[in-house]
């Protein structure tokens, strides 16, 4: 439905009586400020929930702020200096972007994979792409909670599978490459069947004939897939891989439940599979309580999202560019 | 029609808007009155407190005192965090929070987020708690009490009788005392049950041991671990520190531990797939093993002397925030708690030890036996001993920098650093963790 805001007013009779003045101003009014109202909601939450803490977090991360304590005097940029000096940021950084980049790209590949099929015409059309749903649909901790276990050195599944075939017991807490692929595998599970239902969508909207002339011009499956779906999927791709920026860089849960035990915060003994967000709120809250420092790691994990995130729409300009022009 | 369907629309999100201000502002607006009607006090612990059957009775003199406790069996990992939350936003903490001995240190240096409980007649109560055990409560001046005491973790070494059986060990526990006066003894008698193949690691994990040697040294000697006394960080010039790690290096090197990291998923799953033969035992120790190991293995367990001498690791605190609407019911009620008939009460249900010398003196404890670890006299076996624990003075950051150092333990356990630089680690780790 679309609701036409610039709509006049109906014209008031010639003979102005008090009374339809009265009614004109106020409908003036409505035309005028009306819309400003509707969209309020929004910016009212946006500004409480969003704006708001993100001002106080920049606030808080120029202050020596323990949580506990009664003074928070200020320092200016004396968080910011050792934190950019600080090894284990920058190894809870590369955590992360490891983590993100194993987990991301198959994820959207193996969604255009999916998508693709379901966009057929299959029997039980529409159960299969519920079903595809579901992994999303269950909470996050159950996931990370199974998939630790799953993933367990002494009585994981997939260590007992692995020595089925005579692969050594692998300790996938305690090896940097391997936690960051079990992590990788929660993440994929519980996001490919969302991006794909994205992309389904997507596909939808592409004119059918398109896939006809394509046909009659002798065009296989494959090819068309590469040479029509995906080009005009490229704004949808553009959302997914921000959207999967924004949560890939974000990851707490599934990391924070992978490790169990003392000290989960740390990610492992050598902060094997630590991400951002776990440093931070191991600096912010047990064992540092340096609420300032945490703010700061906040920040600079905001700034890392967007230029990743322009990054990223940069590159799929960069690879797209010549096939669609109009969408520049 | 179509002006009138807008205004409507604008009237309605009007209404939204204000509707929506309306119930940010008064989010925390909803408390009812205190002074009428029946109290509700929430006590947050974690682990396992054993105060259930004690609320009950309160609840029964005190008709008007409600009492729900929050947190119960919860990792001490997850619950300083919440704690710290709800005392820095002023709001969400419970009546009632327990503390335990190792981040009261943080707690005591911010005293204005608790109770004073010496201005509400707890002086009195001086001579119902071990003497260190009534100082740790009290501020660096001594002018504020945070929080008064509930169980002290006096030392022991469980193990399984039946897998000592197996090994050819002796399975009685004095015997089995005998075998370990000194932890190399112990590390002794760990590579006989290992040449015997059992399938089960001879203990748990390095670090768990690390600490207990760590307590028990430094008790025995300086009086204080990472910390000295004048708050000077001495994790390199402490020569308990080197010496606890040293020994946990040569268990270690013994292949003696199931590298089961302590409280972690694999370290619950080993106590029920019986993966290791001993782990050291602070008194609360044994109500976590009997909630790990389950009922299948009762009488399976024992308890003996534990290696070296004595030592103290843990025990808790009761505190009352100053944000509780119910500060004299909660004082009460921890009171109460914290009393020798209380501690007893705890004690009876999940076995932390009292921190009250009558309770400690009291036969209901000095005669009691623990049914899950076949009958051991636990009232002798950790009472004996506790009048006589020298409490471990403990520093501002003791916590991040324990936490440092046990986990430099942990990675020359995994084998991803030699011993050499796990000392290294530990020591740097340290200090930058204490500067933070």
């Amino acid at each position: 439905m679309a609701v036409q805001l610039d709509a006049r007013p109906p014209v008031a009779p010639a003979h102005r009586t008090p009374r339809t003045a009265r009614a004109a101003r106020l409908s003036r009014f409505d035309t005028r400020y009306s819309p400003y109202l509707y969209i309020a909601p929004f910016f009212l939450l946006f500004g409480v929930f969003g704006i708001y803490p993100l001002m106080y977090t920049f606030w808080v991360s120029l202050h020596d702020w323990d949580l506990l304590g009664a003074e928070h005097p200020f320092i200016g940029l004396d968080n910011y200096t050792p934190l950019l000096a600080d090894p284990d940021f920058w190894h809870a950084v590369v955590n992360t972007l490891g983590i993100f980049v194993i987990s991301t790209v198959p994820q959207l590949l193996l969604a255009l994979w999916l998508a693709n099929l379901l966009n057929r015409r299959l029997r039980a059309r529409t159960t299969w792409r519920m079903a595809v749903l579901i992994p999303n649909v269950t909470s996050t901790a159950a996931v990370a909670i199974v998939f630790a276990v799953l993933f367990g050195r002494d009585f994981g599944m997939i260590n007992w599978l692995l020595d089925l075939v005579g692969v050594d017991a692998i300790d996938w807490k305690a090896n940097r490459f391997a936690a960051w692929t079990a992590i990788s595998a929660m993440v994929d599970w519980r996001w490919t069947g969302y991006n794909a239902l994205i992309f389904l969508a997507a596909m939808q909207a592409i004119p059918r004939d398109l896939y006809e002339s394509a046909s009659i011009d002798g065009a296989g499956r494959s090819r068309q897939f590469w040479s029509i779906t995906v080009p005009l999927l490229k704004p949808t791709i553009v959302f997914a891989v921000i959207i999967s920026t924004i949560g890939g860089l974000q990851l707490f849960t599934e990391p924070r439940l992978f490790n169990s035990g003392t000290n989960a915060i740390r990610g492992g003994p050598l902060r094997e599979s630590q991400t951002v967000t776990m440093y931070m709120f191991e600096n912010a809250f047990a064992p540092h309580y340096n609420f300032g420092y945490g703010s700061a790691i906040a920040w600079l994990l905001f700034a890392l999202i967007a230029v990743v995130a322009a990054g990223n729409v940069l590159l799929l300009r960069r690879l797209g560019g010549g096939v669609r022009k109009e969408d520049d | 029609m179509a002006t009138f369907t807008r205004r409507h629309l604008a009237a309605v999100a009007l209404v939204a808007t204000t509707a929506l201000l309306g119930t940010a502002a008064c989010g925390g607006g909803d408390d009812k009155s205190a002074d009428d009607g029946p109290v509700t006090l929430t006590v947050d612990v974690f682990g396992q407190f054993g105060y259930d059957e004690l609320y009950k009775e309160y609840m029964a003199s005190h008709p008007d005192v409600k009492i729900v406790e929050r947190g119960t069996g919860s990792n001490l990992d997850e619950y300083s965090p919440k704690l710290t939350q709800w005392l820095a936003a002023g709001k969400g903490a419970g009546d009632i929070v327990a503390i335990e001995e190792g981040l009261l240190v943080e707690y005591k240096a911010n005293p204005q987020n608790f109770v004073n409980l010496l201005d509400h007649g707890a002086a009195d109560l001086k001579g119902n708690f071990l003497e260190w055990k009534w100082n740790q409560g009290l501020t660096a001046d001594g002018k504020q009490l945070i929080g008064l005491g509930t169980d002290v973790g006096g030392m022991a070494m469980c193990y399984r009788k039946d897998l000592f059986a197996k090994a050819g060990l002796p399975t009685d526990r004095d015997a089995v005392s005998k075998l370990w006066p000194t932890w190399q003894d112990y590390i002794k008698v760990g590579e006989q049950f290992k040449a015997k193949n059992t399938g089960a690691a001879f203990l748990d994990a390095a670090t768990n041991t690390f600490n207990t040697i760590l307590l028990q040294s430094a008790g025995n000697a300086q009086g204080y671990s990472y910390y000295d006394t004048g708050n000077n960080l001495v994790v390199d010039s402490n020569p308990a520190v080197k010496q606890a790690y040293d020994t946990t290096m040569d268990i270690i090197d013994s292949g003696l531990s199931g590298k089961y990291g302590s409280w972690s998923e694999e370290w619950v799953s080993a106590f029920k797939q019986s993966k290791f033969a001993t782990i050291a035992c602070p008194a609360w120790m044994t109500g976590v093993i009997e909630g790990n190991a389950g009922p299948g293995a009762k009488g399976r367990w024992d308890i003996a002397q534990v290696p070296g001498n004595g030592g103290n690791w843990g025990g808790s605190f009761l505190a009352v925030p100053k944000q509780s609407r119910h500060q004299a019911e909660a004082i009460e009620l921890a009171k109460f708690l914290t009393s020798a008939k209380g501690q007893i009460g705890a004690f009876k249900a999940k076995g932390p030890l009292p921190s009250s010398p009558q309770a400690l003196e009291d036969p209901a404890i000095v005669d009691s036996e623990n049914a899950y670890f076949s009958d051991a006299p636990v009232g002798k076996i950790f009472a004996t001993g506790a009048k006589s624990l020298k409490p471990v003075y403990m520093g501002p950051k003791n916590q991040a920098v324990r936490t440092e150092v046990e986990n430099a333990v942990r990675t020359v356990e995994l084998g991803q650093r030699s011993p050499e630089q796990g000392w290294t680690d530990a020591v740097n780790n340290a200090e930058k963790a204490a500067a933070k």
